[in-house]
């Protein structure tokens, strides 16, 4: 029994110290140890604060574009100048332009500051000015649907120019103004008098989210809803061809394909062009589908078709994961009561990888109604969006533009108010890539099944 | 029907198409019945697959002959309408591409008329009065952009006649393959005809056909860029475009197409991305995937996953508009800026999209690494601490070295994304083709010049268009080389562990 240590004498500790207290070498490993989950405590924080960040300077910088400054007139619609001949014929009132309207609007405008009692030492024409270039077609289009206004006065409110709307905003000052063509002090001066007047306010701009595209000279005018439409007629496209091709594809692959050299080619080709960069996917399109088939440049239907080969990998790789996902017992059972492989693959395997396939489809749609790149290069910039399309024919052959490149070309404006615009464009933007990716997500949490 | 034959459009054309589908259906599928006395039991398929057999051989070589079709006429008819066209018609200035699209634009502008009742088919073609044809056309909302002469009035004629005919050829081919399809179909359906096996037949060819469509595309894209590349080359040379050390196209002519300073651009760009998404994305990878608890991970992973969902147009405007204007605030400005000094003119920078294009890729390296870091075998950690390494040591002198191919191919995975990038650096990078080493100045990328090449009025025929799809095909390369490296690293890495 000699060999048992006697546990009252003290153990032999090389370093000298004891247990309870670390010694120095252990207190700097323990010290790289705090320091290394450190690093890691920052990266994660470090690209949470980059999302924030990106978050908040998109809704701080885009909220005001859902925002306008109008001004409320009354404008005596004078028969003599809008409907000479008296009869209310549409085509006689169609003739007077926007510049017959101008007139009027001055004169309402110099009746309004008369009324408020604002002493101000501008000429009507100088106060015209506050008003947007758009201001006269408003009113006309009003006229117009309206024809049996004329006559009356109305009380009308008209957009004012992107100027004014950035003083309301805090993006013009009167510091900045000193260089400014386009406004000045007393114009401003005006402008506080009317904002106390009450009859120049701010409020939400419905237009933006539906209306057309401005041009350069009217920022105030600017809307997304024709670039949604030509984004809609792109998605449409993308579904109604991506959805079936990368099923059957997937079907094929991994229900079908014999193991051998052209399968693999296959597989290998799908994994890449989930890797070409986008703007080769542009290049294919302008090359292809417009300098060969001669497809009109600017429709939807090319961008639908560039988006739909940039898609289908997304879509046959998710559909292809959740094809596998349902277990073999199920081909098994329904080749073992008499299906053919193909009613054991339509009838049962297909129907139950559905909500998989659907949610895959949907990322892979929210990836594509994101994208720019090829959307440059087959010409959906560049130009005016200004008429949304009359039918989905229209909607898919004419020019058009589409969200992002909607906000690319704003961007590339000069004016800093079409700035606020594209940051507005980017919250709409944001909004469908969210509510896609929402349904997405519910649709797995709802339908998914776990063998 | 007589429409079905004359119409220009294929709506009608695929309209009959389908009703003949329906129609064969029906009847396949009720004659295959009557075959055997009303008893399904006695058909070797299903009822309906007699009737799929007959939707298949209706709308299957109709829709295939209309699809040629489609895709051959305008090839020939543009070509034949071409020689037509002598070489005095085209003004100075001008092009035969130019031209023809003024014969296409005149031809539509009488189709036009004719269909609304303004003048008649036989006078549309007879037409040879030039004078006041163009306000006339105008008029009609057909805008034509140089002056009508004969020539280009008879090639027109020629053009629309030729289509016209083409048209009704191509409409009775289609309508004859259909019946044809729809009678062969019939008489197939009876008792002992194997429908379904004929049918799956067709669905597993349809089914390889979509399959097939990626070699297609890779085929598109290798094919398209390479002719016009061989193109390019013959109008410029190509020790200029590899070797040449200056970009300054110049639409006159005479211009320097060197990829150099724009690959320059390009990585230096990447480099930066790099530098600010590999450290972040990977420490984020370690933390959430060794140390974080698992409330932790289910909320951060997702947060930071977010940033990769961004599309690239807000990371663009973030970079214009945001990050640009605040590096100038930090480095420019002089005395007015926060560092006293003037070292940037403006918003946009090599750092400005590089900083920016690194806080995109950070998700595509965290989410990357976590998976490879969650595949190294628990064992490995185990046996490390089992030893008294701590976590930190374990993860650095054990994990990661096992992770390390895994890694190094997901960087090459963020590397391969951050060169093919365009929408951050058209933004952010700035338009000016320069070798230089200061990050603050603004240079160029092969993606930007592809872009500002391609947009706007562009013609095929200057070596300043066409540098784009060489550059475009060196883009296609790098990317898909850098790919094919880390996919072939990442496989080879996973198969040591399984």
């Amino acid at each position: 029994m000699s060999d048992i240590p006697n546990p009252a004498a003290p153990i032999a500790d090389p370093r000298g110290a004891s247990l309870l207290m670390p010694d120095s070498r252990t207190k700097r490993r323990n010290a790289a140890e705090g320091r290394f989950k450190i690093y890691g405590i920052l990266a994660i924080g470090v690209g949470l604060l980059m999302l924030l960040t990106l978050l908040f300077t998109i809704i701080s910088r885009g909220t005001g574009a859902f925002q306008q400054t109008y001004i409320t007139l009354s404008v005596p619609l004078l028969e003599e100048k809008l409907d000479k001949k008296g009869n209310r014929d549409l085509a006689d009132i169609r003739k007077v332009s926007t510049f017959g309207y101008t007139p009027l609007m001055s004169a309402a405008f110099e009746a309004k500051v008369a009324e408020a009692g604002i002493d101000t030492p501008l000429k009507p024409k100088a106060m015209a000015e506050l008003l947007s270039k758009d201001a006269a077609a408003q009113l006309r289009n009003h006229v117009l649907a309206n024809p049996e206004l004329i006559g009356s006065a109305v009380a009308f409110e008209f957009l004012t120019n992107s100027r004014v709307d950035g003083y309301l905003k805090g993006r013009v000052s009167r510091e900045s103004i000193t260089n400014d063509k386009n406004i000045n002090a007393e114009q401003l001066d005006l402008v506080d008098a009317l904002i106390a007047d009450g009859s120049l306010r701010k409020r939400f701009n419905l237009d933006f989210i539906t209306g057309a595209d401005a041009s350069d000279a009217r920022p105030e005018a600017a809307g997304m809803g024709v670039a949604m439409l030509g984004s809609f007629a792109m998605m449409l496209v993308v579904l109604v061809l991506a959805l079936p091709i990368g099923v059957a594809a997937s079907i094929y692959l991994e229900e079908f394909a014999p193991k051998n050299w052209i399968t693999d080619i296959i597989e290998v080709n799908i994994s890449n062009l989930a890797a070409v960069p986008s703007i080769v996917f542009g290049i294919l399109g302008l090359a292809v589908f417009i300098n060969y088939m001669h497809l009109p440049n600017s429709a939807p239907l090319v961008g639908g078709l560039v988006l739909t080969l940039m898609t289908l990998p997304t879509i046959i790789i998710s559909t292809r994961a959740s094809l596998k996902s349902v277990p073999p017992s199920i081909r098994d059972a329904a080749l073992g009561v008499g299906a053919s492989k193909m009613q054991s693959v339509f009838h049962h395997v297909l129907p139950l990888a559905a909500p998989g396939i659907l949610t895959g489809t949907i990322i892979g749609l929210a990836q594509a109604l994101g994208e720019t790149a090829p959307l440059l290069l087959i010409g959906m910039v560049g130009f005016i969006a200004s008429n949304p399309p009359e039918s989905i024919a229209e909607g898919l052959m004419a020019p058009n533009s589409a969200m992002p490149a909607q906000i690319y070309e704003w961007a590339k404006r000069a004016d800093p108010a079409f700035y606020e615009r594209a940051w507005g464009g980017i919250i709409i933007l944001l909004v469908f890539l969210i509510a896609m990716n929402a349904i997405a997500v519910l649709l797995r949490r709802r339908f998914e099944r776990r063998w | 029907m007589g429409i079905i034959l004359t119409t220009s459009t294929v709506v009608p054309l695929v309209v009959f198409i389908a009703l003949l589908a329906l129609g064969g259906y029906i009847l396949a599928r009720r004659r295959a019945m009557t075959s055997t006395g009303g008893d399904s039991r006695r058909l070797h398929s299903l009822p309906s697959y007699y009737g799929y057999n007959a939707v298949m051989s209706v709308t299957v070589p109709a829709l295939l002959a209309l699809g040629i079709w489609l895709l051959v006429q305008p090839m020939f008819v543009q070509s034949s309408v071409m020689e037509m066209i002598p070489a005095q018609a085209v003004p100075e200035g001008s092009s035969v591409n130019l031209v023809m699209r003024d014969v296409r634009r005149l031809a539509e502008g009488l189709d036009n008329a004719v269909q609304a009742g303004v003048m008649t088919s036989a006078e549309a073609t007879d037409l040879t009065a030039t004078d006041g044809l163009r306000m006339w056309l105008a008029e009609q909302g057909v805008a034509i952009g140089g002056d009508i002469n004969p020539e280009i009035l008879a090639a027109a004629q020629a053009y629309r006649e030729m289509n016209l005919t083409g048209h009704v050829a191509r409409n009775l081919v289609v309508v004859l393959l259909a019946l044809a399809g729809v009678l062969l179909a019939l008489r197939e359906s009876h008792a002992e005809f194997r429908a379904r096996n004929r049918v799956e037949l067709g669905i597993k060819a349809l089914l390889i056909l979509a399959a097939s469509l990626a070699i297609l595309t890779t085929l598109g894209i290798v094919l398209s860029m390479l002719f016009e590349t061989i193109n390019f080359f013959r109008l410029h040379p190509w020790t200029d475009f590899f070797f040449g050390s200056s970009w300054a196209p110049n639409f006159r002519g005479d211009s320097d197409l060197s990829i150099l300073p724009l690959l320059w651009g390009t990585l230096y760009i990447s480099l930066i991305a790099l530098l600010v998404a590999v450290p972040i994305g990977l420490f984020a990878a370690i933390y959430l995937s060794e140390y974080a608890g698992p409330k932790v991970r289910a909320t951060a992973k997702p947060l930071l996953e977010i940033l990769a969902g961004i599309p690239t147009i807000v990371y663009g405007l973030f970079a214009l508009l945001t990050v640009g204007p605040f590096l100038v605030q930090v480095f420019g400005r002089g005395e007015a800026g926060f560092l006293g000094v003037d070292w940037m003119s403006g918003a946009t920078s090599v750092l400005t999209a590089g900083l920016v294009m690194g806080i995109m890729l950070i998700p595509f390296v965290s989410s990357l690494s976590d998976d490879i870091i969650n595949a190294v075998p628990q064992s490995l950690r185990d046996g490390s601490f089992g030893l008294g390494a701590t976590q930190s040591e374990t993860i650095r002198q054990v994990v990661l070295p096992a992770a390390l191919p895994g890694i190094v191919g997901a960087v090459l995975l963020a590397a391969s994304r951050a060169i093919g990038e365009t929408m951050i650096v058209v933004l952010g990078a700035g338009a000016i083709a320069r070798v230089s080493a200061n990050p603050l100045e603004a240079m160029t990328t092969i993606t930007t010049r592809i872009v500002s090449q391609l947009t706007g009025d562009s013609d095929f025929a200057s070596p300043e268009t066409l540098v784009a799809f060489a550059l475009g095909l060196t883009l296609f390369v790098l990317t898909l080389g850098l790919n094919v490296l880390a996919l072939y690293i990442v496989r080879k890495y996973r198969e040591q562990y399984e």
